[in-house]
C-alpha cells in the first residue's frame, strides 16, 4: 500500500473549515458593506444572536445524544408569556416573575425528558407534540394580549452593558465557556457522545443513559425561558408569538457548526462559529439590501447543504 | 431492539382488522358524540349551516393529511406541508388574475407540489439526510421566498370561474367531495396495491421490506411525489374557497395536518394507520375548534387544546404498541 500525503488533521476538522469560510465571509461582506466590520456593529450583532446562542449550547448536548427539541421556540413564547403575565396580572414582583419564568422553561424541558426517557417516546415526535402544546398555552394563557411597561432595572440584561460589551452577550460568552468544558472535560459530556454514538453500549455500560437525558432537555426548557427573559428585556414587551421559528435557527447553528444530526459527535466550538456565522450572514445580507424574509431561505439553504456536505464527507471517510 | 419490532409487526398483522375498526370506529363515535353534547349545550351548533361550514373549510386540511398519513406510515415526516400549500394557493390565484386559462391555473398546483415533494423525497431516500432536517429546510425556503417574492400582497378580484371549491358535483359540494374520493381511493389503495403495502413493509421495517423486494427507497421517493399531490390538491381546495388570498402560509398548518394524522391512528413510528382514520380526525379536530367558539371558550385556547391532542394520542399509541410487544414476548 503507498503511504498517502494525509492532511494534518486539525486541518480537516469541520471547525477549521468553517472557520476559514467565515473569515472570508467577513472580509466580502465588510467589503461590500462600510459598516459592516464596525466595532458597534459587530457588538450589536452580538447583542441580536444571543437568544439563539444561549439555546443552542444544550441544543448540541440533545443532537450529540442522536436527539432533537423542536419545542424550543414555543418554549421561549410560553416563558415569556409567563414572565409578564404573572407580573402583570398575578401581581408577583418583577424578580419572582423572573424566577418564575425559568421554571416554568425548565418544567417545559422536564416534561420533554421525563416522557422521552420513561415512555421511549421518539424526541422529534414528543417535541413536535409540545410545540403545539406549549403554543397554544402561551396563546390560551394570554389572549394573544401583550404585556409591556416594565422598570428600568429590567432592561439593563437585553438594552445595557458592561465595559461596552452587552451584557447578555457576556452571559452567553460564559456560560459557552461552561458548556465547552463540561461536554469535553467532564464524564456528563463524555457520556452525551457515549449516548449518541451507541446508546444500548451506553447502558450496557452503566452509564446514567436516562437520568443524562433528562438533564439535557431540561437545560434545553431552562435556556429558552432564559432565552425568553433575555428577548422581553430587549424588546421591552411580551407577547405569544415570540420565538416563532428559533428552532429553525438553533438547529441550523448547531448542525452548520458540524455536528451530526445522527448523533455522536459535535462540538461547542462548533456551534459558536455556526451561531456567528448565521447571524453575520443575515446582518451582512441585511446591509447588502436583502430583505429580513429573504435571509430565512438562506438558513434554510445553509441547513440543508450543511447536513448534505457533512454526510458525504463522512461516506468518503467510510 | 430488532427482536422486539419483529414482534411488533407480526402481532401488528393477527390484529390489523380489529385495529381498523376500532381506530375509526372510536373516531366517528368522538365525531357524533362531541356534536350531540355541544348541541345540548347549544343548539345554534347543530345549525345546518354551521355544519356545512366546519366540513367545507376544512375539508382541504383532510386532503393534505391523508398525503401526511402515507409520508408518516413509511417513517417519514413532513413540515414544510403548511408553508408548500401556502406557495402553491397564492401561485394557482395569481395565475388567475394574470389571465392564464383556468384550467392550468387548476394544473399547476398538483404539478408543483409533486416536484417539490418529489425532490424532498430524493434527498431524503438517496442522500439519507433526515426528514425533519430537509423539510424544515424546506419550510424556511418556502416560507421566506413567498413573503419576498411577494411582499405578503393579497391577491384579489380573482376570475370567477377560478372558485373550483363552489362548484357542486351530484348535488355536493366540491371540497367534501374531493375529500371523499381522495381519501377513499387513497385508502383502497394503501390497502390492496402491492405499492401500497410497500409503503406499510418500508415503515415498518425498511431492511426487512428490502429483503422482500421492495425497493424502500423508490418507496419514499414515491410517498413524498403522492404527499404532493394531496397538497397541491389540499392548496387548490383551498385558493379556490377564498375571494381573497393572503400571499402568506396559513400559521401552523402544518402541525394541523400532523395533529389529524397521528390523531386519527397513524403510528409515529411507521407502519400502521389508515386515512380513513385520519380524514375522521380532521373532521373531529374541525369539530373541536368550533365547539369551543359554540361553549363560550375563547378560541386563543384552540391550539392548546390541539396540542394536548396530540400529545395524548401519541402517548397512547406508544403506550400500547409496548404492552402488546411486551405481551407477545411472554407468548
Amino acid at each position: 500500500m503507498k503511504p498517502v500525503r494525509r492532511m494534518p488533521r486539525w486541518l480537516a476538522r469541520h471547525e477549521t473549515l468553517l472557520a476559514a469560510i467565515l473569515a472570508i465571509a467577513l472580509i466580502v461582506l465588510g467589503a461590500f458593506a462600510q459598516v459592516f466590520l464596525t466595532p458597534d456593529n459587530l457588538l450589536n450583532q452580538g447583542r441580536l444572536m444571543t437568544e439563539i446562542g444561549l439555546i443552542a449550547l444544550p441544543m448540541t448536548f440533545i443532537i450529540i445524544t442522536g436527539g432533537i427539541d423542536l419545542s424550543v421556540g414555543a418554549i421561549v413564547g410560553l416563558c415569556a408569556i409567563m414572565l409578564g403575565y404573572s407580573w402583570n396580572t398575578f401581581g408577583f414582583p418583577l424578580p419572582l416573575a423572573i424566577l418564575f419564568a425559568l421554571g416554568v422553561g425548565a418544567l417545559a424541558g422536564f416534561m420533554n425528558g421525563l416522557i422521552i426517557t420513561r415512555l421511549k417516546v421518539p424526541p422529534l415526535i414528543m417535541t413536535i407534540a409540545t410545540l403545539a402544546l406549549y403554543r397554544g398555552l402561551a396563546e390560551g394563557v394570554s389572549q394573544a394580549h401583550s404585556v409591556r411597561g416594565y422598570p428600568d432595572w429590567f432592561y439593563v440584561l437585553g438594552q445595557g452593558s458592561v465595559f461596552g460589551v452587552p451584557t447578555q452577550l457576556l452571559i452567553l460568552i460564559i456560560l459557552i465557556v461552561v458548556a465547552g468544558v463540561a461536554l469535553d472535560r467532564t464524564t456528563f459530556g463524555r457520556t452525551l457522545y457515549a449516548i449518541g454514538a451507541n446508546e444500548t453500549a451506553a447502558r450496557f455500560s452503566a452509564l446514567p443513559v436516562d437520568r443524562t437525558k433528562l438533564i439535557i432537555y431540561t437545560l434545553s426548557g431552562l435556556a429558552s425561558g432564559l432565552a425568553a427573559f433575555v428577548l422581553v428585556s430587549r424588546v421591552t414587551t411580551t407577547r405569544m408569538d415570540m420565538g416563532m421559528g428559533y428552532e429553525l435557527d438553533v438547529i441550523a447553528a448547531v448542525v452548520l457548526g458540524g455536528t451530526s444530526i445522527f448523533g455522536g459527535s459535535g462540538t461547542i466550538w462548533g456551534t459558536v462559529i455556526g451561531l456567528v456565522m448565521i447571524q453575520l450572514l443575515k446582518n451582512g445580507l441585511a446591509l447588502t439590501g436583502v430583505k429580513g424574509d429573504a435571509t430565512i431561505v438562506v438558513i434554510g439553504v445553509a441547513l440543508i447543504l450543511s447536513v448534505l456536505i457533512a454526510s458525504s464527507l463522512q461516506r468518503r471517510r467510510e | 431492539m430488532s427482536a422486539t419490532t419483529f414482534v411488533a409487526v407480526t402481532t401488528a398483522r393477527s390484529g390489523t382488522l380489529r385495529r381498523f375498526a376500532s381506530q375509526e370506529a372510536l373516531l366517528a363515535v368522538a365525531v357524533i358524540g362531541l356534536a350531540i353534547v355541544v348541541g345540548f349545550i347549544n343548539p345554534r351548533f347543530l345549525a345546518a349551516r354551521n355544519l356545512s361550514d366546519l366540513l367545507l373549510g376544512n375539508a382541504y386540511i383532510a386532503v393534505a393529511a391523508v398525503g401526511m398519513s402515507m409520508v408518516i406510515v413509511s417513517g417519514n415526516i413532513d413540515i414544510s406541508v403548511g408553508a408548500l400549500i401556502g406557495v402553491l394557493a397564492t401561485l394557482s390565484g395569481s395565475m388567475a388574475v394574470a389571465g392564464i386559462p383556468i384550467a392550468l391555473c387548476w394544473l399547476t398546483p398538483l404539478i408543483f407540489g409533486v416536484a417539490v415533494m418529489a425532490a424532498q423525497g430524493a434527498v431524503v431516500a438517496y442522500l439519507r439526510i433526515p426528514a425533519i432536517v430537509v423539510t424544515l429546510g424546506m419550510m424556511s425556503i418556502l416560507k421566506g421566498g413567498l413573503i419576498s417574492v411577494t411582499g405578503g400582497k393579497w391577491i384579489t378580484d380573482l376570475p370567477q370561474k377560478f372558485h373550483l371549491a363552489d362548484l357542486n358535483l351530484f348535488g355536493a359540494p366540491m371540497p367534501v367531495v374531493i375529500m371523499v374520493v381522495a381519501t377513499v381511493l387513497a385508502a383502497l389503495w394503501m390497502r390492496y396495491s402491492a405499492a401500497g403495502r410497500a409503503i406499510y413493509a418500508t415503515g415498518g421495517n425498511a431492511e426487512a421490506a428490502r429483503l422482500c423486494g421492495v425497493n424502500p427507497r423508490r418507496t419514499v421517493v414515491m410517498v413524498f411525489a403522492l404527499h404532493g399531490l394531496f397538497a397541491g390538491l389540499a392548496a387548490l381546495v383551498y385558493a379556490t374557497q377564498l375571494r381573497v388570498i393572503q400571499s402568506t402560509t396559513p400559521a401552523g398548518l402544518e402541525l394541523t395536518v400532523i395533529t389529524a394524522s397521528v390523531v386519527g391512528g397513524v403510528s409515529i413510528l411507521g407502519g400502521v394507520g389508515t386515512v380513513v382514520g385520519s380524514t375522521l380526525a380532521a373532521i373531529l379536530i374541525a369539530e373541536i375548534t368550533s365547539a369551543l367558539v359554540f361553549i363560550n371558550v375563547s378560541p386563543y385556547w384552540t391550539d392548546a387544546v390541539r396540542g394536548a391532542l396530540i400529545l395524548a394520542t401519541v402517548i397512547a399509541d406508544i403506550v400500547r404498541r409496548q404492552r402488546r410487544a411486551a405481551r407477545a414476548w411472554k407468548r
